[in-house]
């Protein structure tokens, strides 16, 4: 018998028992639709959280002015020495493997160029800021040296402006006004996306520290060597747990805190922060697929009972089949097909579901949603394998009858 | 008239007929089948010994419990037996494994069955094709031979009926149909009108008959002594003993044409 006939026989029993046939296979429709849902959402979020890590820049760390304990220092904020140029400075010798290190200091304020106007992140970095964070220059130019020592008033504009403020036409040699000062854009930076709290990271327009600070964010609580939050971009060799503990005893020992005292700073690895966040998400990728897993099992448990069923049932047919010359590999192969044919049938319509689903998440939450071929051949050979393990029994039984009880059965 | 003919005229006097013309198709050489059920063992089948010859017309008889089920059984090669050696067509059955049994039933074995065992929803076309499905090689043109079969048991306009549009005697020419496709050496046919009236119970005979009369060896196990005269010979069972094996023949010319229109 061949393989063809034994599709056409399948597809005939599963036909004549329709109702049945849908209901039983329902486990396997969950368990493959769940499986797509959950790798086409669970590959986008990850593709998205990979996308934040590398806008974080890698092999870098970032000090913060403040406490750890957020909740209980808060309402000393400022009382927090702030971070200056000086501490950098200290890093820069005294910290083993530092490539690059750049301040940042925010503030916010309007953005004018003709008509438009534009509220903003105003930040005013280093040179190496951008080689710091990985952030590159889609057009015009990076910061130079001059720039920060001439407090040179030229600026780097994030997409977000460049569409407010010039409409996404190229906005390199233009001038702009920043709270009412001229500066020249030297350089456009390129799309980052939003970070991962929803905050756009291209909302902001980069000036030179010196500028900023002197002249735009200019406030008397200010030191004249204040640097905001300070970037650290490390060789690749460098081991950055190392690196976090010298810094820790470089800065305490620069802000005089005694041993057992709590530092009032804070240096932080922001990739292993999102790292950490990516194994949040795979754990509950892993508990999502566990539960996939679940009812494929007890669909194909499904299947198999009512492949008994069926075996039952046709007992007389299966003895018929033996009497006029099925061997019993073809009598286990009839039933076997039939298990894995209602299995695919599953999973296909199972896919089908799951893709939907997938694509509704995608449109409704605006969450990347990634349905590759591989997962949905993966899903299918799940339900096929289903099929075989738990249609082997069933169809075991079947060719084990002895085929003088099967014709005389009721 | 033909070959077939002249065998049944050379026959009648003699008991254990096969000498003359006719080939042994069947040879039972002490044959016994015995169950154990528990402590308790059942002889089904005690040292039978007898032949079949080609193109003969064998009734079966015996009460329930007579070891004719088992004969026909071992017949069918759908068991072997626990000693001695029975040889169909040639081939000593005692000896072969489970694949075997199965060419050998689908090769030279039509069952006719009294409940005729055909397929649920299942057209007349599709249930003859069944056991070409399972022909090793398969058959050149496996639907033009079933439909060709359907017309020689007379349901040439039938092809596409299922079971449920049938009567009983046509769902036995069904399966009878199935039963020939395969062309072969024996058809064993088993209390094939316990389930019919006595009209479609003749035509169903008349139509053994003629399958016979062309030449085709039939088996016809039966408690029916009605039935068992439309064969030319009777063997008897009691208690897994032959105990009675004659020569008859007396209706079976009478309703030879009744059978099938081809």
């Amino acid at each position: 018998m061949s393989l063809w006939d034994s599709l056409g026989v399948a597809w005939t029993a599963l036909r004549s028992n329709l109702l049945r046939s849908i209901l039983t296979t329902l486990g396997i429709i969950i368990g493959v639709a769940s499986v797509i849902v959950l790798v086409a959402v669970g590959s986008g979020a990850r593709s998205e959280v990979e996308k934040q890590i590398a806008s974080l820049g890698s092999n870098m760390l970032v000090i913060f002015s403040g406490s750890s304990r957020v909740m209980g220092r808060s309402a000393g904020a400022g009382t927090d020495r702030p971070l200056s140029e000086a501490d950098m400075t200290a890093i820069r010798e005294k910290v083993a493997g530092v490539a690059a290190i750049s301040g940042q200091l925010n503030g916010s304020g309007p953005v004018v160029f003709g008509n438009n106007n534009w509220t903003t992140t105003l930040s005013g970095v280093h040179a190496d800021f951008l080689s710091v964070r990985d952030w590159p220059v889609v057009s015009g130019r990076d910061f130079i040296q001059q720039d920060i020592r001439g407090t040179a008033k030229v600026a780097i504009i994030g997409q977000t402006v460049v569409k407010q403020l010039f409409q996404g036409s190229d906005a390199v040699g233009s001038t702009i006004r920043v709270k009412n000062t001229p500066f020249l854009v030297i350089g456009v930076l390129a799309i980052k996306g939003p970070s991962s709290f929803g905050r756009d990271q291209d909302d902001l327009v980069l000036l030179p520290m010196t500028t900023a600070r002197n002249q735009i964010l200019g406030k008397s609580t200010l030191t004249t060597d204040q640097a905001g939050q300070i970037y650290i971009k490390f060789d690749p060799a460098t081991d950055l747990k190392d690196a976090q503990e010298e810094i820790e005893a470089v800065m305490r020992a620069r802000r005089k805190i005694q041993p057992g005292a709590e530092d009032d700073f804070n240096v932080r690895n922001l990739a292993e922060f999102m790292k950490a966040r990516t194994e949040v998400l795979s754990t509950m990728t892993y508990l999502l697929a566990a539960t996939s897993i679940t009812s494929l099992i007890v669909g194909g448990i499904g299947i198999m009972n009512i492949m008994l069923v069926s075996v039952t049932e046709r007992t007389r047919e299966i003895g018929l089949r033996m009497a006029v010359g099925g061997r019993r590999r073809d009598i286990m192969r009839q039933f076997l097909v039939e298990a894995i044919t209602l299995c695919l049938i599953g999973g296909l319509i199972g896919t089908a579901l799951g893709v939907g689903a997938a694509s509704a998440v995608a449109s409704a939450a605006q969450w990347p949603v990634l349905i590759s071929p591989g997962v949905i051949l993966i899903a299918l050979a799940a339900a096929g394998i289903t099929g075989v393990f738990f249609g082997f029994f069933p169809a075991r039984r079947a060719a084990g009858l002895n085929p003088i009880e099967a014709l005389r059965s009721e | 008239m033909s070959a077939p003919q002249a065998v049944r005229d050379a026959k009648p006097a003699t008991k254990q007929a096969p000498g003359l013309a006719a080939k042994v198709l069947i040879r039972a050489e002490n044959v016994a089948k015995i169950y154990t059920m528990g402590e308790q063992t059942v002889r089904a089948l005690d040292g039978v010994t007898f032949e079949i010859a080609e193109g003969d017309f064998v009734a079966i008889m015996g009460t329930s419990g007579s070891g004719k089920s088992t004969m026909m059984n071992l017949i069918g090669a759908l068991d072997v037996p626990t000693t001695g050696t029975l040889l169909i067509d040639g081939r000593d059955i005692s000896k072969m494994d489970a694949d075997d049994l199965a060419e050998m039933r689908n090769r030279s074995i039509g069952f006719v069955f009294q409940q005729f065992n055909l397929l649920a929803r299942t057209p007349a076309l599709r249930q003859v094709m069944l056991p070409m499905l399972y022909a090793h090689p398969r058959p050149v043109d496996p639907e033009g031979r079933a439909r060709q079969r359907l017309s020689q048991v007379g349901l040439g306009d039938r092809l596409d009926h299922h079971p449920r549009q049938l009567s009983g005697g046509q769902q036995q020419r069904v399966a009878i149909a199935r039963a020939l496709v395969n062309d072969p050496k024996i058809l064993l046919a088993d209390e094939p009108t316990g389930a019919l009236d006595s009209k479609t119970s003749e035509e169903i005979m008349g139509l053994f008959s003629k399958l016979n009369e062309e030449g085709l060896t039939v088996i016809l196990v039966t408690h029916e002594a009605d039935i068992a005269d439309y064969a030319h010979r009777r063997v008897t069972f009691r208690d897994g003993k032959i105990i009675d094996d004659v020569r008859q023949e007396k209706r079976a010319t009478k309703h030879a044409a009744a059978g099938g229109a081809s």
